[in-house]
């Protein structure tokens, strides 16, 4: 990945401010300094990073197609908002029937109207579990965003909808998205990170999820690229005392995608959720890596990903659950499950616990199995076809993860969405 | 006309022959049961009419209607008719009841042809109300976590949604307290008509004061030894199996 790849160009000065200029200037410093990844970084274990070519792409120029975008833009109804990105161009935004103490803006208005408030959690955690360099990459670049947030103690009780689109021959898309949920308030979002052609692409996409006191946060991606596209999506979550957040990610697209997940639990009584459904097929390669840190005591975390896949996809789990010295009485749950469908496929798990606590409840596993034959049998002997029954079972091997999403609007949209699948 | 014709048949797993020349006729609208030890075979011989690819069918036939079906898959074997309510019921997780018997009746219709919605919640509710099973089940996933009676109660309201001509049923008595057995049995006998035949596998002699049947069949060591009326039951519930001679 040699630097050359991109060029640096700052935000402008007319949008930006110095302090923002500064860190992308930083960032680019670190970006051109950092060590490409590869399988020998223990971070990348089993990965094709090496195999992955990252050059030759651009910063996405504006879509030629609005008008499609537009129109593609269809999710969840009713929605208390929505926003449509083109090319990290906001082309839509209908924030009318958000309630008081609600901002929902462009990463650029942010800078420009809430200056102090944007900046007080503007990328304050460090990606840690690999693709420091990529974050960076992903910082120097950034043009457009969200940023969300939510007052103390407002309830949004519709979904907020947020889609990503990008269109293009080799375009690079850094989508980047801040939300904050303030103390006690409630929030649900769902973000589509969407191709609108079958084109070689790059996106690198960053966000940040804070649950403050007693919040509540569901977080849902879809991610949908197109069957060539390389991507990055860096995620952290972070929730103080009583928060409680839920992140549940359906990938689909994409030929290679590195996905990473960094809970941190930092008041008491926190609780995160984090979901996956993979759905791997042709040569297609997820690469997943977790962390779950309780640094604090009472904290609850709980992981289930499951995976299916056909012909010669391949997966990687590699998750760690810390619990901190001071982190007592931790309930932490690390669950990943792998449906081979194909003698070709290959999924990679490691699970991992690191404990410095006393009085901890701790389990984590990683299996690996075939469709069960008995209850393909049982199916079939009820007049299913057997490609049906297949179908039927993967599906319920995804339920089984829906199931634990408790929003239910966002529920029921998964489950239609993976019922015409 | 026989619902079902069984000649001759042989059937072995792996290399050990469980089934040896097995001959049983049952005549359209008749009930017959089958009685015998445990590991007689029982579950074997439905296990082959269902179509169950561990076993291999060595030589014999099974006829379902007069036609032969063991060259048949599965699917092929329920959509002509036969249904199969099974000792142990598999769990689905994920799939709901009422997706997964949705998915059962949709297999069966034309081609681009859909399942109506309406009428099908309106049948399968108004089943369940009979079988005291509660409507909330149909949003749980298939046996997942249902007790013993629960399953075997939703074998027969598969079998009374699928509306099979030849109907199987391998011990689902067994677990059941009596209140759900006579619901069990109402459904069967609910279904009993002329036109369908049915064979159940029992150990109690219970279930046939429910489930009068026409003709009681002895299995021992995979085949039939004794055929006799419903008397028969009596007889094997008061003397046990070892006069039988084999
Ligand atoms: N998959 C298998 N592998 C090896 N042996 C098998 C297998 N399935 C069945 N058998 C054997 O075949 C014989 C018949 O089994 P089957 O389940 O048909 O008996 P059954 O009459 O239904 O018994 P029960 O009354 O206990 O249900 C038994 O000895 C059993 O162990
Ligand atoms: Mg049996």
């Amino acid at each position: 990945m040699p630097a050359s790849t991109f060029n640096f160009h700052p935000l402008e000065e007319s949008t930006g401010v110095g302090w923002f200029q500064e860190l992308q200037k930083k960032a680019w410093e670190q970006f051109s300094q950092l060590p490409s990844p590869g399988r020998h970084d223990e971070a990348w274990r089993f990965s094709s990073i090496g195999n992955i070519a990252l050059e030759g792409f651009h910063q996405a120029p504006p879509p030629t197609d609005e008008q499609s975008i537009l129109e593609r833009s269809q999710g969840i109804t009713p929605l208390a908002a929505q926003l449509v990105f083109g090319n990290n161009r906001l082309i839509h935004a209908d924030t009318s029937n958000l309630p008081q103490g609600v901002i929902l803006v462009s990463l650029q208005e942010a800078i420009k109207k809430h200056e102090d408030l944007f900046r007080r959690y503007f990328m304050k955690e460090e990606a840690r579990l690999g693709s420091l360099k990529l974050a960076m990459l992903h910082l120097s670049q950034l043009k457009e965003g969200v940023f969300l947030y939510v007052a103390p103690g407002v309830v949004v009780d519709k979904p907020i909808e947020i889609w990503h689109w990008v269109q293009g021959n080799r375009s690079a898309l850094f989508p980047h998205t801040l939300l904050v949920a303030g103390a006690g308030s409630h929030l649900a979002v769902i973000e589509h990170f969407s191709s609108l052609e079958e084109e070689p692409l790059l996106a690198c996409s960053l966000s940040d999820v804070v649950a403050e006191e007693k919040a509540s946060i569901h977080h849902v991606t879809i991610q949908d690229w197109s069957p060539q596209a390389v991507a990055f999506h860096l995620n952290t979550t972070s929730v103080l005392q009583e928060g409680s957040a839920t992140s549940l990610q359906l990938h689909r697209g994409g030929h290679f995608v590195r996905s990473e997940n960094d809970s941190r639990l930092f008041g008491k009584g926190a609780k995160s959720m984090m979901l996956s459904i993979v759905s791997a097929h042709g040569a297609q390669e997820f690469d997943q890596r977790t962390l779950q840190d309780h640094l604090s005591p009472e904290a609850k975390s709980d992981l289930l990903y499951h995976n299916a896949l056909s012909d010669q996809a391949r997966t990687i789990f590699s998750g760690l659950i810390k619990v901190q010295k001071r982190a007592h009485r931790t309930d932490a749950y690390q669950k990943v499950s792998n449906l081979m469908l194909s003698d070709d496929a290959e999924a990679n798990s490691m699970p991992g616990l690191e404990i410095l606590a006393d009085d901890v409840r701790c389990t984590h596993g990683a299996t690996s199995g075939e469709l069960n034959k008995e209850e393909l049998f049982y199916m079939m002997a009820r007049g299913i076809d057997e490609s049906r029954a297949v179908k039927l079972l993967v599906r319920g091997f995804f339920q089984t993860v829906l199931e634990r999403l408790e929003e239910p609007q966002l529920k029921n949209y998964l489950q239609l969405l993976l019922d015409h699948e | 006309m026989n619902t079902l014709s069984i000649r001759h048949l042989y059937a072995s797993i792996g290399e050990k022959p469980i089934l040896e020349d097995l001959n049983l006729d049952i005549p359209q609208g008749e009930v017959h049961a089958i009685m015998g030890k445990n590991g007689s075979g029982k579950s074997t011989l439905a296990k082959v009419i269902a179509g169950h690819p561990d076993y291999t069918v060595t030589s014999g036939d099974v006829l379902l209607h007069g036609e032969s079906i063991l060259g048949m898959d599965p699917q092929v074997r329920a959509r002509l008719g036969f249904f199969l309510a099974f000792q142990y019921p598999m769990e689905i997780p994920g799939v709901t009841i009422a997706n997964f018997i949705r998915a059962a009746l949709q297999a069966r219709l034309p081609e681009g042809e859909e399942l109506e919605a309406t009428d099908y919640y309106a049948e399968l509710y108004a089943k369940m109300d009979t079988l005291g099973i509660p409507r909330s089940f149909t949003a749980r996933s298939v046996n997942v976590g249902f007790s013993g009676g629960e399953k075997k109660r939703c074998e027969i309201l598969q079998m009374m949604m699928l509306k099979p001509r030849c109907a199987l049923l391998d011990e689902t008595d067994s677990g059941l307290d009596i209140d759900a057995l006579k619901v069990v049995a109402s459904g069967v006998n609910a279904l009993r008509s002329s036109e369908i035949g049915m064979l159940v596998i029992t150990h109690y002699q219970r279930l046939l004061d429910y489930i009068v049947p026409d003709r009681v069949h002895v299995m021992a060591a995979g085949k039939i030894v004794l055929s006799g009326e419903k008397d028969l039951a009596l007889k094997l519930e008061a003397k046990g199996y070892d006069w039988v001679s084999a």
